[in-house]
């Protein structure tokens, strides 16, 4: 690991100060940071511990909503019981992902800007426009297993790794922005994350100095909400594909389809099209192809991760399936 | 004890070191000889590394140790001793769940906060309902503990001594 100056923030104005000078970053949960300081894919001059600013807190908002803090750990979200009874599919995709230790770490900020697991990415021996812009793409011509398929750009490949967000996606969730000098800002998450286009080495919409102060959900709505992840293990393994979906039936009908995608771009994917093609319909296998030709209108496969638009098409008519009742 | 600068290993007050680069798992094992807590991949992968932080299992490699100001840490020598094991140091001989034993003292740091989790109720991956009680069933066991790794193998007999220690038949 590089040298590096330590500093702990003492509240969230203090953190501002602290994170407005050069080449700074913030530390939270550290689980995903340190772990790139030590391959060197980040070398920050200076780390704002921001663990002892507050925000850790969940709570009910005025709107019948829940805020849920930028410091709050996944596993303190996961078994909040609010989180359990009304937003069902955001603690499975938490506890779908990594292993209770690190969980127990993790913090709703640092899981929203954790960055991708591409093996180019990680190994600094290898030319990756993410890490060090204009060095080319490993991933494109080489092992692309874990890549995307939707919304890829010529520079880069990569996939937004995390579960949590694609929860939060489907859910409509907001996030909350503050910037080195506390002017505050809020993004949908369905806008946090990016495209990677001709700026890969932007994952998300945080420009330098801004940090997430935390993230609000939306009243709870009625329906089923599922939460499936394929992986190459049962447990510990990130998605090759993931599906978050709050369904809801209107007699034979569906009434409503909220649905994101894990493990098949830079971000998690939401595309309102999906849902208008199944809602007003009943509900079967040949409405969930014509939703997943839909989906996968544009996809592009790029040899080693051909597979995920099969994958994709199968995962979604089984949720839906579930989320339905409708034999397939 | 005052809690500047300093973090309480197994009930003893240490000054936090002065480089921040030092993670919690090489202060533990390079400047204190606390050399139960083990080192595999230093990645948060293996879960060798696994203390107690305020009694919540996490990774000690991937957290410094100078965030740990005030905190408490138990590791494997903080749960009992050759002489006065703990439950699941006992049950784990007992079962013979380990071969060479390297990934034994995380395993064991993280199936007694296991157990404290699944007695609050706290869902997994593997529970049918989010809501508890929580069953102590094999595979609530292999999902809970799936963040400590064993190069050697020994998951059956690992899940039995936890079982024994559950009071759930193994
Ligand atoms: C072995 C392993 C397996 C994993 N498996 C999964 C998985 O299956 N699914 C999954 O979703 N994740 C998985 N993860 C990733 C894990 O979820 C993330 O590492 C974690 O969520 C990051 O949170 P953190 O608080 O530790 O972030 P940190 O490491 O502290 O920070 C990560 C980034 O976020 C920034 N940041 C942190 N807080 C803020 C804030 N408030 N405002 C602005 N920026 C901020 C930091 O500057 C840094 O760039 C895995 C990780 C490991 C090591
Ligand atoms: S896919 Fe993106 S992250 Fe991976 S090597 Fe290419 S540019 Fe880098
Ligand atoms: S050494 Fe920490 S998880 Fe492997
Ligand atoms: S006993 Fe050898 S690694 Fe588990």
């Amino acid at each position: 690991m590089r040298p590096f100056d330590y500093q702990r923030a003492e509240g969230i104005d203090h953190a501002g100060q602290l994170i407005a000078a050069e080449n700074a970053v913030a530390i939270a949960g550290g689980t995903n940071l340190l772990d790139l300081m030590k391959l060197q894919v980040e070398t920050p001059q200076t780390l704002v511990d921001v663990n002892r600013i507050g925000h850790a807190e969940i709570e009910d908002s005025d709107d019948g909503g829940l805020w849920i803090g930028a410091l709050a750990t996944n596993t303190d979200t996961a078994v909040h019981p609010r989180v359990k009874a009304d937003y069902p599919v955001l603690a499975r995709a938490i506890l779908a992902g990594a292993t209770q230790q690190l969980r127990n770490r993790a913090t709703t900020g640092g899981n929203l800007c954790q960055r991708t697991r591409c093996y180019y990415f990680t190994n600094i021996d290898q030319p990756c426009n993410k890490r060090d812009p204009g060095s080319g793409c490993g991933a494109i011509d080489g092992i692309a297993r874990l890549h995307a398929v939707l919304g890829t750009s010529d520079q880069c490949i990569a996939t937004y790794p995390g579960d949590m967000a694609v929860a939060l996606s489907a859910l409509d969730a907001t996030v909350h922005i503050t910037s080195a000098h506390g002017k505050a800002r809020t993004v949908p998450v369905r806008d946090f994350h990016r495209l990677p286009g001709h700026t890969p080495w932007k994952d998300n919409v945080l420009e330098p100095g801004e940090l997430i102060t935390g993230v609000s959900l939306p009243a709870p709505v009625e329906g089923t909400q599922i939460y499936r992840k394929v992986r190459e293990r049962s447990s510990y393994a990130f998605a090759l594909c993931s599906i978050a979906a709050i369904v809801e039936m209107d007699g034979d009908k569906i009434a409503r389809a909220d649905l994101a995608f894990g493990g098949l771009a830079h971000k998690p994917w939401h595309d309102p099209e999906v849902g208008e093609v199944l809602v007003g319909q009943k509900p079967g296998a040949k409405l969930f192809d014509k939703a997943a030709d839909v989906l996968l209108r544009d996809a592009r496969g790029y040899g080693e991760n051909d597979f995920k638009i099969p994958l994709a098409r199968r995962t979604l008519a089984a949720v839906l399936a579930e989320a339905t009742g409708a034999e397939l | 004890m005052s809690s500047e600068n300093t973090v309480s290993i197994n009930g003893q007050p240490h000054a936090l070191p002065d480089d921040p680069r030092v993670s919690l798992l090489d202060m533990l094992r390079h400047h204190l000889g606390l050399t139960g807590t083990k080192k595999g991949c230093d990645h948060g992968q293996c879960g060798a590394c696994t203390v107690l932080v305020n009694g919540v299992r996490i990774n000690s490699c991937l957290t410094l140790a100078v965030m740990h100001d005030g905190d408490e840490v138990t590791t494997i020598e903080g749960l009992g001793t050759a002489e006065n094991p703990s439950a699941l140091q006992r049950a784990f001989v007992e079962r013979d769940a380990y071969q060479c034993g390297y990934c034994t003292p995380g395993q064991i740091c993280s199936a007694t906060a296991m157990l404290d989790e699944i007695a609050a109720g706290w869902p997994s991956d593997a529970s049918d309902s989010l809501d508890g009680p929580m069953e102590v069933s094999t595979e609530e066991i292999r999902e809970r503990m799936s963040g400590n790794i064993c190069r050697c193998g020994a998951y059956a007999n690992i899940v039995d001594a936890i079982r024994d220690v559950a009071g759930e038949p193994a």
